[in-house]
């Protein structure tokens, strides 16, 4: 059915069949490997600049501003200019800091969002790891981000950031839950972990309209879940600037500063991403049921475009959460995970089960 | 079962007023037309201010480079920051007495709080202000001006 | 009875986990400090030391003729400027037995409220940001942006507009004011329900702010707090009502009270000024009578030698100003009795005991402005 899909992997094939013709198999996985990352390495910088300048003209748009719009075209231009002003910034070294984990925090934080990203499915066949326990990998690997945070908190010798970090820590604890159990709803539907999986079970209809209403609210749970896992308002009491004045990145300056900036925007990525390929279908064109003709012309469509429309509507919805909603308190995130969305989305997983025993979804 | 219905009854509300605080933010989302910001410096040509606008203190000279200062000293003395100055000299007139006339009359702008008084003590109506706003140098001595111009005289009939 | 309600010394201890709010902190608003000390994320006690903008202004009145001394007290409660000018001018006039024409008082009474609406506007988004609601804070300066054109246009001037003078005002209003106050109320009447959708109706905030920060009508009495703040607690301080002045027995307005006591109360009586505010703009607007803008005052004001005081209302509480003259054109001594310092030393008893997210928000209520605390 799918047929019309332009597929990137005869692409990816012929460039491997093409390195392996010209040097040793070994070689060839070397070379493979380094293009990858280099690839990967540009798109993460681009995609966090790029990102950076959306929040500034979303929220601008929303409180009635321009926004950027000096350096550049429509300032497109003016995240390039501060990402120079941050590389050529001082790196103020905190005396008595722990200065092995002061450096090493930002790393660690921007490792971990770099890791999640390879196993982002962007379009068909372009899909770095495809492995059988997609959502799990990303899942045990975006939360080791906060291993990070709570180092840098730690290893600042500071009040501020100590707090920021112990904020941070128990807020990612208990999201992850939440996260995780509205995940599971979808794998439980479509039977499978891995991320291709999720998609391919979603071509004649997206998760979010065949799983009727507790797919909707696993959709609902895990836009808010994922929110707070990404310290992003409502939920950026980590680095609540009204509270904390930075949080945990307090004593950072320059560069290691834009690596928790550069991070957090990935990490909104990711989640998009996520929750896109997940509840939204990923790179799956809009099918409805056996609507062939409809089916065709939205296989017209190609699947890198679907996924980065999905990814950025489910973006700008977080940044319209960010940019409404007053921060909530710390006792009252807390309650929020346990004793509401926790047990909703529990049950909610009971009832899909049963749902999927009788067979009752499409 | 009440607490049931009661936590339930909570979270509609809860979502039902975030959803309204969304409306807000959503309809001026979608409704650029309503940017506010002022684009500053290409809009140099169209920004007028207000007639009244306290930009600057300045002394308006007429056509044969002529102004209303008496230099009798009152702006001086009502103005609470020092800003004002005024240094005299005396010059015989026509029938050979001595006229007090300004030689130079300072505005320190760096010093001024914009409260007026000079303007509005003024007997002789000399000073008024003046509509500029773009003070930023960067030399503080810059902001000392000279409010009478080189070669200007008294008005005379400002004197009756 | 006031030593059961004011707490005792606060007594630090060595192993105290201490923060310093401030003095350059983005939620007190101005070069404040709060000594914060914490157990886990719960305020043990706080101290404010305050000082840090302190200019000396009750001093440099006494080097002032009546006159000059306006300009400073615009520079105090920078949010109600027009509100400070009118305590002096009024002292004066009262002194000096003068009576200003009625449409003087007419004029200071709906600039007074149009400052007051600026003032709250300006705290509501201030407020909004404490919060953690940036886009609240957006929307609380674009309208306000309206009241100071209108003040621009009158004035020449935006937020310091030492407009009031012994006696009456600098020179008339602008010819276009009537007509701009009134579309500028029509506006603010269509904007102002947006404020509560985005912020007052919602649970997070709601959360944030109710049953935060109790202060009860006792302790509001103890440590002198006046104006919204003391009015949240129930205690009826408004002292365009206990004492009118201007054209403030000429109109019809509530005192907004409430009984809560807490950081929504506080929230709600602001909200509710604002509507007030506008009620009272509108019934003054039209009827502003003809006459002249000033009454007929000597150029060198000399007080005669005596003890004079006046208190008005400010958008933050109580300002009174007390006046020793000894006959000669300068004051003697010249005390102000500002709302904020009162105001502030009331931080400990409401935020001990709370989070550290409950402090900003209780601050925030407090609707603090430091160079008032400092003079």
């Amino acid at each position: 059915m799918s047929s019309k899909i332009y597929d990137f992997s005869s692409l990816t094939g012929s460039i491997d069949a093409a390195l392996n013709s010209w040097m040793s198999p070994g070689l060839a996985v070397l070379t493979e490997l380094v293009i990858i990352g280099l690839v990967f390495l540009i798109f993460y910088a681009l995609l966090g600049l790029f990102l950076v300048y959306l929040e500034r003209k979303v929220c601008a748009v929303i409180q009635n501003r321009v926004g950027p719009n000096r350096v550049g075209k429509w300032g497109l231009l003016q995240t390039i200019a501060d990402l120079i002003k941050l590389l050529m910034k001082e790196l103020i070294p905190i005396r008595k800091a722990d200065h092995l984990l002061f450096v090493l925090a930002p790393f660690i934080v921007i490792i971990a969002s770099f890791m999640a990203m390879g196993a982002v499915p962007f379009a068909k066949g372009l899909h770095v790891l495809d492995f059988n326990i997609g959502v799990f990998y990303v899942m045990a690997v975006s939360s080791l981000g906060v291993v990070g945070i709570l180092i840098a908190g730690w290893s600042s010798n500071s009040k501020y950031p100590l707090i920021g970090a112990m904020r941070s820590g128990a807020q990612i604890v208990s999201y992850e839950l939440s996260v995780g159990l509205s995940l599971m709803a979808i794998v439980v539907f479509s039977g499978t972990m891995s991320l291709s999986g999720i998609i391919e079970s979603q071509a004649d209809g997206w998760w979010i309209f065949k799983g009727h209403i507790p797919a909707f609210i696993a959709f609902i749970v895990f836009l808010i879940a994922s929110t707070a896992e990404i310290n992003r308002g409502p939920f950026d009491l980590a680095e609540a600037e009204s509270e904390l004045t930075a949080g945990f990145h307090t004593e950072y300056s320059g560069i290691k500063f834009a690596f928790f900036f550069l991070a957090e925007y990935i990490n909104m990525f990711i989640v998009a991403a996520l929750g896109a390929t997940v509840f939204l279908g990923g790179w799956m064109p809009f099918h409805i049921g056996n609507w062939e003709g409809f089916n065709q012309v939205m296989d017209y469509i190609p699947s890198i475009v679907w996924f980065f429309t999905k990814t950025f509507f489910i973006i700008y919805v977080i940044m319209w959460f960010k940019w409404t909603f007053p921060r909530l308190r710390i006792d009252q995130l807390l309650t929020l995970e346990w004793k509401f969305l926790l047990p909703i989305s529990m049950f909610n997983i009971l009832l899909i089960a049963f749902l999927v025993l009788m067979h009752w979804h499409f | 079962m009440n607490s049931i219905s009661k936590y339930f009854s909570d979270l509609f509300k809860g979502i039902s007023s975030l959803w309204a605080g969304m409306r807000v933010t959503g309809k001026y989302f979608v409704s650029p037309g309503q940017i506010v910001t002022q684009q500053y410096p290409e809009n140099r040509a169209t920004l007028k201010m207000e007639p009244r606008f306290k930009g600057e203190i300045i002394m308006p000279h007429d056509e044969n480079n002529q102004h209303a200062c008496t230099g009798c000293g009152i702006c001086e003395i009502n103005c609470p920051n020092g800003s004002i100055e005024i240094i005299t000299d005396r010059v015989p007139n026509a029938d050979g007495k001595l006229e007090r006339v300004i030689d130079k009359h300072i505005f320190h702008l760096s010093m001024c709080t914009f409260c007026g008084l000079c303007v509005k003590t003024c007997p002789s109506d000399a000073l008024a202000f003046g509509q500029e706003f773009e003070h930023a140098v960067f030399d503080r001595h810059k902001l000392t001006k000279v409010l009478n111009q080189p070669g200007s005289s008294l008005k005379k009939e400002a004197k009756k | 009875m006031s030593e059961e309600i004011i707490k005792d010394v606060i007594v630090r201890e060595n192993e105290d986990y201490i923060i310093n709010m401030g003095p350059q902190h983005p939620s007190t608003h101005g070069v404040l400090r709060f000594e914060v000390c914490l157990k886990g994320e719960t305020v043990k006690y706080l101290i404010p030391h305050i000082g840090y903008i302190h200019r000396g202004i009750e001093k440099m009145c006494e080097a002032d003729t009546y006159q000059q001394i306006i300009h400073l007290t615009d520079r105090m409660d920078y949010l109600s400027a027009h509100i400070n000018n009118e305590a002096v001018c009024m002292v004066v006039e009262e002194a000096m037995q003068v009576e200003v024409p009625e449409r003087v008082k007419y004029i200071r009474t709906i600039l007074d409220e149009l400052n007051r609406l600026a003032s709250h506007q300006l705290w509501w988004c201030a407020f909004g940001m404490d919060l953690g609601a940036l886009t609240a804070f957006f929307y609380g300066l674009r309208d306000r942006e309206h009241i100071l054109d209108i003040f621009e246009e009158s004035f020449g001037s935006r937020l310091l507009h030492s407009f009031n003078t012994p006696g009456g005002l600098m020179h008339d209003v602008h010819p276009n004011f009537q007509k701009r106050t009134k579309e500028f109320i029509t506006y603010f009447r269509k904007k102002l329900p947006e404020y509560d959708q985005l912020l007052t109706g919602n649970i997070i905030f709601q959360e944030r702010v109710k049953g935060v920060g109790y202060m009860s009508r006792e302790k509001a009495i103890a440590y002198g707090v006046t104006g919204p703040s003391a009015r949240g607690s129930n205690l009826a301080c408004d002292i365009r009502k206990i004492a009118p002045y201007g054209a403030y027995d000429k109109v019809q307005f509530n005192e907004i009270l409430m009984t809560e006591g807490d950081t929504f109360a506080r929230y709600q009586v602001r909200m509710g000024e604002m509507w007030e505010s506008m009620k009272i703009i509108e019934q003054l607007i039209d009827n502003i009578p003809e006459g002249d803008f000033t009454a007929k005052m000597k150029p060198i004001i000399k007080l005669p030698a005596g003890e004079y005081f006046k208190r008005v209302e400010t958008a933050r509480g109580e300002l009174a100003v007390y006046v020793v003259s000894d006959g000669n054109k300068t004051p003697y001594r010249m005390k102000f009795r500002s709302p904020n310092f009162s105001n502030l030393f009331v931080m400990n008893e409401l935020a001990a005991g709370g989070k550290i997210a409950d402090l900003v928000a209780i601050s925030g209520s407090l609707d603090l402005v430091i160079p008032d605390i400092d003079r």
